[in-house]
């Protein structure tokens, strides 16, 4: 088959393709990480009027559209629009941009989710031993880290995977923007089916990795 | 306990009802309408003419017609793998292979416009003037030492469109494989539609090939002005082929032919004369009736109206 020689034989395009997704994907990631971690913790470790509404808000942003966030950023960064003069449409930034936004309230929600899920009892034991409020805070995160590694593996399969965002402010130029999801779009119908599956199968081999790490993590390996 | 058992069975018997109900529906339509899959250019239907020739076309005919657009590569692939009954194509060599290789039946020229070098106002690469050739040229030149300021964005898509640049570097002597690669810069390959391709060449202030119909129906949305507009190079003619029954044996030959005959019809050309009057001020196509010997179609190709037999000729 073809598109096994394809991926086995290391074919430039494929390579570059993948690379690409990856290095975009994990970016995102790493913006969305040091952006939400301490946004999460703020909200958790904060008493606050709305606070049960604001968690609400982003569970239910959980599932936004990828169209949705691309019509919103494409509208944000085209020539006309607010960032216009950065000339970030139709590039990796933009992307990037793109991206994080689409997975900043999952993984703000579950590292709220980590952190509640860390018993009150650490929190007074440390506090008892004499531990600062932020010594106590810091004791709790690390109490919760599988749990947050899990929110940022999360968040990162989601960017890798959509479509929405890299099609639209991404525009799929070959060579530049140009990513797994997109890449499979376009091939599929202009009819290379196997140079589209080579893809595919590279994506879902990630998906697979990203989700046993992800139970990994956890705790519950093969489970 | 009792009062969720009750819900959730409520809840099954809703979703039988809504497939039985949705079963149903389909096989309504299976028994009284036939079904025509038309796999066309995109000119054609983001212009929004396929839209209303199918609105016509579906009330004089019990037809439910089903429109899937995509580049002219993508439109014939579509229909190679059976899954088209008609295709509103606009690249005539890959035309005569679809049908050479048995999968069309013949070719109607129904309609043409132009193409069109757009670019942005300022014309950075200055090629205003110059022959197609002379353009693609200067463009290229100009995008090697300048590529934050010259570029030309490529549909790259495998479309008609793609096939007339090619067309247009070969003329220009030079070689496509040396245009379409990574390091090129200024050379953009979207791999996506007309109208997308021309978002994209607006926001980046570049030049791309168009046919005239898109960008009068795309140009009030845009900061591009056409800037290459003569050359006989530039004819873009458009044409529909029924796919062949001999080569997939569930393609509706007879819907297919009634729609070639309706677009070739006094009633359509009429249309295609006059469409786009109402919104843009002046029409986007124009007939391919009375023009054939302008756009090179000749004989049987030429417009002409198919023979009652037609689909029984083209089984036997």
């Amino acid at each position: 088959m073809r598109a096994v020689e394809l991926i086995l034989a290391l074919d430039p395009t494929v390579v570059e393709i993948t690379a690409r997704s990856l290095a975009i994907a994990v970016t995102s990631t790493a913006i969305a990480t040091i952006l939400v971690v301490p946004l999460g913790g703020l909200i958790h470790f904060h008493n606050f009027k709305g606070k049960r509404a604001v968690v609400n808000l982003i569970q239910t942003l959980y599932s936004l559209p990828t169209v949705t966030v691309g019509l919103v950023v494409f509208l944000l960064l085209a020539r006309s629009g607010p960032l216009g003069s950065y000339g970030l449409l139709f590039t990796p930034g933009g992307m990037v941009i793109g991206q994080t936004i689409l997975i900043a309230p999952i993984m703000t929600g579950l590292t709220i989710a980590a952190l509640s899920g860390v018993g009150p009892a650490v929190r007074d034991t440390a506090v008892s031993l004499g531990a600062s409020k932020f010594q106590a805070i810091f004791t709790i995160m690390r109490e919760a880290r599988a749990a947050m590694l899990a929110a940022i593996l999360l968040g990162f399969g989601r960017a890798l995977s959509e479509v929405g965002v890299a099609m639209m402010i991404g525009g799929n130029i070959r060579g530049y923007t140009r990513v797994l999801t997109t890449a499979i779009a376009l091939e599929t119908s202009r009819g290379d089916i196997e140079f589209s599956m080579a893809l595919g199968i590279i994506l879902v081999s990630i998906s697979l990795i990203v989700n046993l790490l992800v139970n990994r993590v956890q705790g519950n390996w093969w489970a | 306990m009792k009062g969720r058992y009750l819900g959730i069975s409520g809840l099954a018997l809703i979703l039988v009802l809504v497939c039985t109900a949705a079963t149903a529906d389909d096989e309504a339509i299976e028994g009284q309408e036939s079904v025509l899959r038309i796999s066309t250019t995109t000119s054609l239907y983001d212009t929004g003419l396929l839209d209303e020739m199918e609105e016509i076309f579906e009330g004089m005919y019990d037809v439910d017609v089903r429109t899937v657009s995509g580049g002219t590569g993508i439109a014939i692939e579509r229909a190679v793998r059976g899954e088209a009954d008609l295709i509103l194509v606009h690249d005539v060599a890959r035309e005569r292979t679809f049908i050479e290789d048995g999968y069309g039946l013949s070719r109607t020229c129904f309609a043409y416009n132009y193409f069109i070098i757009v670019g942005p106002e300022d014309d950075p690469a200055g090629i205003a003037g110059m022959t197609p050739s002379e353009a693609m040229k200067t463009i290229m030149e100009e995008g090697m030492e300048n590529p934050d300021e010259v570029r030309f964005v490529s549909r790259g898509d495998d479309s008609g469109t793609h096939a007339r640049e090619k067309i247009l570097w070969d003329r220009a002597g030079i070689d496509y494989e040396e245009v379409a690669t990574p390091d090129n810069t200024w050379y953009v390959e979207a791999g996506q539609g007309m109208g997308p391709t021309l978002r994209m060449t607006d926001e980046m202030q570049g030049y791309t090939l168009c046919d005239t119909s898109t960008f009068a129906a795309y140009r009030t949305d845009l900061d591009l002005v056409p800037i290459i507009e003569e050359g006989d190079v530039l004819l873009n003619v458009y044409a529909a082929i029924p796919v062949s029954p001999a080569a997939f044996s569930e393609t509706n030959c007879e819907m297919a032919a009634d729609f070639v005959n309706y677009l070739v019809s006094d009633e359509g050309q009429d249309l295609i004369a006059e469409y786009g009057t109402e919104t843009i001020g002046k029409p986007l196509f124009n007939p391919a009736r009375g023009n054939c010997e302008l756009i090179g179609c000749t004989g049987d190709e030429c417009a002409l109206t198919l023979a009652e037999d037609y689909c029984i000729q083209a089984e036997a």
